[in-house]
């Protein structure tokens, strides 16, 4: 029977229920009773568990311990930067004066928090080198959504309907091509050149009256900072299309460069991984959008801005200013609003509280260790693992398992079987423009025994391909599950329980 | 600027620690490694505050927060989307463990069981409360879904026109707008209250309604179902789920596509998010679905497992010829919601939406007693309803916020009047909930007198 820690977790909540057992009790009514409505309104049955309140702590708690996590594995999945998510974010973003605000409720009884959106704004401006932020869409690809729509606007704005074609690199996140489809683009591809660059001769060709912009990760998902960045954007700027920036990877970048200052016209931020706050298991994210002077009208609703600045402090930094009035506010040619309300707040608190812990000093050294510890890694594997493009790499290193594939294990294989050395496995098979690809990313947060373990354990797994590759290729040994029948779950879609 | 070496306690490496790694490389310096950024680029100024310690941080956030006022500091009434209801304990405990908080997408199934067993416990639960057949793993939020709801309609039917009921949101309008700007989508209003004869045609891919609408009311279902599907569109709603622990949910109307906002689901209001979309469809109509699906299977010994799914509809297999571009969504409240369906079951939902429904009840007719207010909206309704007041909504909500009480949203301003009757023209749409006290809500009253 599949355990998780001594309570039993295999069966689920509806096979639990019991009649007349209850979670929670309700208070109560303190009001006169009133007359119900037409009863064929009312529903009759509703199929939810009946459990009392330990049961579901107990299921709960043991559900958790079958994953792997930051806070008891590393996890070195490359282009997802999965560091320490710090505990005092969480706190801070539970304050009542935080967790217990409406988002309609009048702009003077939230002036904290929108003063605190407003600060942020200014930071991941300052960060980006972009002169206008908008922190209203909830993940990277809902970013990436508002980035192209923006650039789309900008265009027909000048009476300028040609511009159908986004290109994007061959190495890029699924994202990019299904955001700028979404945004109604015709997605083109764009090939890299042998060192993983943009291949600048493939865009010069692309570069004309039909081109609305490029999206760019930088660093590129092969973790290099592309040789070629400044004349991508002069060429793309020339033929009159904008730059887009995924910056899925700015964890490398932060303070080392601004992504303004090399000629990117808009880009999206992941507070859920450069920033600290925690993935969820699969979010919430946050995805602000970064832009310079000329996409400013366009960025979606609501942006926060500030009014009744005194005249002496016209900048727009009223950090210590007790009169400055924050409000919520729609740009001129707004894209228009794109989430319910105002963003995913919460989020928004731990990446603000995050950033002022760090600090100017804090930012640059979280960008230095991030790339000393994938470079550390670099140079300690690569005798054992076959790298496809011999250069220092930034935040994360792409390694293939071609030399591992000829011996008769895969990639995939490798990954699973660092599940049982008590590591999560690496981003596998993924840029699509390396064969067997093994993505890792270490982040600044782990100490160098750590990444020593880490290295052992990749070299064991490479000398068990010639001793006993079929303990390789039967991995993982060790997990609460193992290998999973995918194939069957897509052919025979099992999605909820219907009380087998 | 800080000068010298700055210590962080997020970051283990030491100075010396560095130096060894660094020497280990051939290298002197960390800069060093970044040598492929021009160097007219690199290391520009950085104009940020100097780092804070924890205490120092702790003092500024709780400095921010105290300039807002907490929906539990005192009587509140506003709605509208977002809903101030009681949570209990176990939500936040069980969510921010950190097996659960400091994981990701659970990409390798052998080790994500935690997460991935929880989201089919959500699909499960989800697909009851609406009581259609499937659900996926959650979208961003309840605006952002029925986008998407949109959106897949049209593909469904393949018709390029979704007539939108005039008593939606006009956030989640607004919304709809935005994703739907570069499709060519005609989006055009219908007042569900009249005959849609004529309204809908064969272009038509869905029919757009809320439940309860935006200004509180339990919609005709049943009539706008057959309205909908005599013409070959689809019924598409945006449903309260705690609605749905005592009205009947869309499903028992044959809707196609029912989305919703999570956040009443043991979720914070939070000024707003994180929240979680809900997203629920036919089985016929599953692979068309957008986002994240969790199904169960078996593992090489024969043990129940569960893996993502279906995954060929998404962005990182089909590229731009994916459902949808949604990749992170809100897992992590996909699990508060189901803790806190857990935790309520089945009798504690009915007796939550029942508290919120007979104190809505009460005030109502309470405030209707009141000279100078009325109810002018008729139907059944939830826990929201309009109240036409005797002096501008405005000036009313000011003066109850002098009582420390937070009134209702004033709908006499556009866009939220444009639906209302022409006499609706001091409107104001109050919430109650089971967070409302009597007590709470014979202060509201006694405020609103004062303008009798």
């Amino acid at each position: 029977m599949l355990k998780g820690g001594t309570r039993d977790t295999t069966r689920l909540l509806m096979e639990r229920s019991v009649p007349g057992r209850v979670g929670a009790v309700a208070p109560p009514l303190d009001v006169p009773a009133q007359p119900l409505p037409d009863a064929a309104l009312l529903r009759a049955g509703l199929a939810l568990p009946e459990v009392s309140e330990p049961e579901v702590v107990q299921y709960f708690t043991g559900l958790s311990q079958l994953n792997f996590s930051i806070d008891t594995q590393f996890y070195p999945l490359g282009s997802c930067t999965m560091k320490y998510n710090p505990k005092v974010n969480d706190e801070v973003a539970f304050l009542p004066g935080f967790a217990a605000i409406h988002p309609l409720q009048p702009e003077e009884t939230a002036q904290g928090a929108l003063e605190l959106l407003y600060r942020l704004q200014g930071f991941l401006g300052e960060i980006t080198g972009m002169a206008g932020v908008s922190l209203a869409t909830l993940a990277g690809a809902h970013g990436e959504l508002a980035g192209v729509l923006m650039m789309r606007a900008y265009h027909q704005a000048r009476g300028d309907f040609r511009r159908t074609k986004m290109a994007i690199p061959d190495s890029a996140h699924g994202t990019n091509p299904a955001s700028a489809a979404m945004a109604g683009f015709d997605v083109v591809t764009l090939a890299s050149d042998a060192d993983g660059n943009v291949d600048l001769d493939a865009l010069h060709e692309l570069a004309g009256p039909e081109l609305a912009g490029v999206m760019i990760t930088l660093p590129s998902t092969l973790g290099l900072f592309d040789r070629n960045i400044v004349e991508v954007c002069r060429i793309v700027h020339q033929a009159g299309g904008l730059v887009y920036g995924d910056g899925a990877n700015m964890n490398a970048l932060l303070g080392r460069v601004k992504l303004g200052d090399l000629g990117f016209d808009v880009i999206h931020l992941n507070l859920h991984k450069t920033f600290s706050t925690p993935h969820g298991g699969g979010g919430p994210g946050a995805g602000p959008v970064c832009c310079g002077p000329e996409l400013v009208p366009y960025l979606a609703a609501p942006v926060v801005n500030v009014v009744d600045v005194p005249p002496d402090d016209g900048k727009a930094d009223p950090e210590w200013d007790e009169t400055a009035f924050y409000i919520l506010d729609t740009p001129e040619h707004s894209i228009g609003k794109i989430s319910g309300f105002h963003g995913n707040f919460g989020v928004l608190v731990r990446a603000y509280t995050y950033i002022r812990t760090l600090g100017d000093a804090g930012i640059k050294s979280i960008s230095g260790n991030a790339v000393l510890n994938a470079n550390y890694l670099l140079n300690k594997l690569r005798d054992d693992y076959y790298l496809p493009y011999d250069r220092p790499c930034m935040h994360e290193v792409v390694f293939s398992a071609d030399w591992q594939r000829e011996r008769g294990v895969s990639g995939l294989e490798v990954a699973k079987r660092l599940l049982d050395y008590g590591f999560h496995a690496p981003t596998m098979y993924f840029p699509l423009i390396v064969h067997e690809a093994l993505m890792i990313e270490p982040t600044e947060a782990e100490n160098r025994d750590t990444l020593d373990a880490f290295i052992q354990a990749l070299q064991a797994i490479n000398r068990e391909t010639d001793e006993n590759p079929e303990l390789v290729r039967q991995a993982p040994h060790t997990t609460p599950v193992s290998r999973l029948d995918e194939a069957r779950a897509a052919r025979q879609p099992d999605l909820r329980w219907r009380g087998e | 600027m800080t000068t010298g070496h700055f210590q962080s306690h997020y970051i283990p490496n030491t100075e010396l620690e560095q130096a060894e790694m660094l020497a280990a490389l051939g290298l002197a310096s960390v800069d060093e490694l970044f040598a492929d950024i021009p160097a007219a680029f690199r290391n520009p100024p950085l104009d940020l505050p100097a780092p804070l310690s924890e205490l120092e941080i702790q003092r500024e956030l709780a400095a921010l927060a105290g300039k807002n006022r907490p929906l539990g500091s005192g009587p509140s009434f506003l709605g509208a989307g977002a809903y101030h209801h009681f949570i209990p304990a176990i939500v936040k405990a069980l969510m921010t463990r950190g097996e659960f908080l400091t994981a990701y997408t659970p990409y390798q199934p052998e080790v994500s069981q935690g997460t991935l067993q929880v989201i089919y416990e959500f699909q499960t639960l989800i697909s009851n409360l609406y009581g259609m057949e499937v659900a996926n793993a959650g979208m961003y939020d309840g605006a952002t879904s029925l986008a998407e709801g949109v959106l897949m309609a049209c593909r469904v039917t393949r018709r390029r026109r979704a007539a939108v009921a005039d008593t939606l949101s006009p956030a989640y309008l607004q919304v709809i707008r935005t994703y739907c700007q570069a499709h060519g989508i005609d989006l055009y209003p219908v007042s569900p209250a009249a005959d849609l004869e004529g309204q809908l045609d064969g272009d038509t891919a869905g029919l757009i309604v809320q439940y309860p609408n935006f200004y509180g009311g339990i919609e005709d279902l049943a009539r706008l179902s057959a309205a909908a599907h005599d013409r070959g569109a689809l019924l598409v709603v945006s449903a309260d789920p705690l609605a749905m622990g005592m009205f009947q949910p869309p499903g028992h109307y044959d809707a196609d596509i029912v989305t919703g906002e999570g956040q009443p689901l043991g979720i914070p209001a939070s000024y707003g998010g994180p929240y979680v979309g809900l997203f629920t469809t036919k089985e016929r109509y599953m692979r068309q679905m957008p986002s994240r699906l969790v199904g169960r299977t078996v593992d090489a010994q024969g043990r129940n497992g569960y893996v993502l799914t279906l995954q060929t509809r998404e962005q990182h297999i089909r590229r731009e010829r994916a459902t949808s571009n949604i990749c992170t969504n809100e897992a992590l409240y996909a699990l508060a919601a189901t803790i806190y369906l857990a935790a309520l079951g089945k009798q504690g939902l009915r007796q939550i939406a029942e508290l919120c429904y007979h104190k809505a009840h009460y005030a109502a007719a309470q405030i209707e007693q009141l000279s100078g207010y009325s109810l002018p909206l008729e139907g059944p309704f939830f826990q929201e309803f309009v109240v036409q007041c005797p002096q501008p909504p405005a000036e009313i909500n000011r003066q109850l916020l002098e009582r420390n009480i937070l009134g209702g949203l004033d709908v006499s301003i556009s866009p939220y009047r444009d639906p209302l009757p022409p006499e609706v023209d001091r409107g104001i749409l109050l919430c109650v909930t089971e967070m409302n006290t009597r007590q709470d809500i014979d202060a509201l009253i006694a405020g609103l007198a004062e303008f009798s």
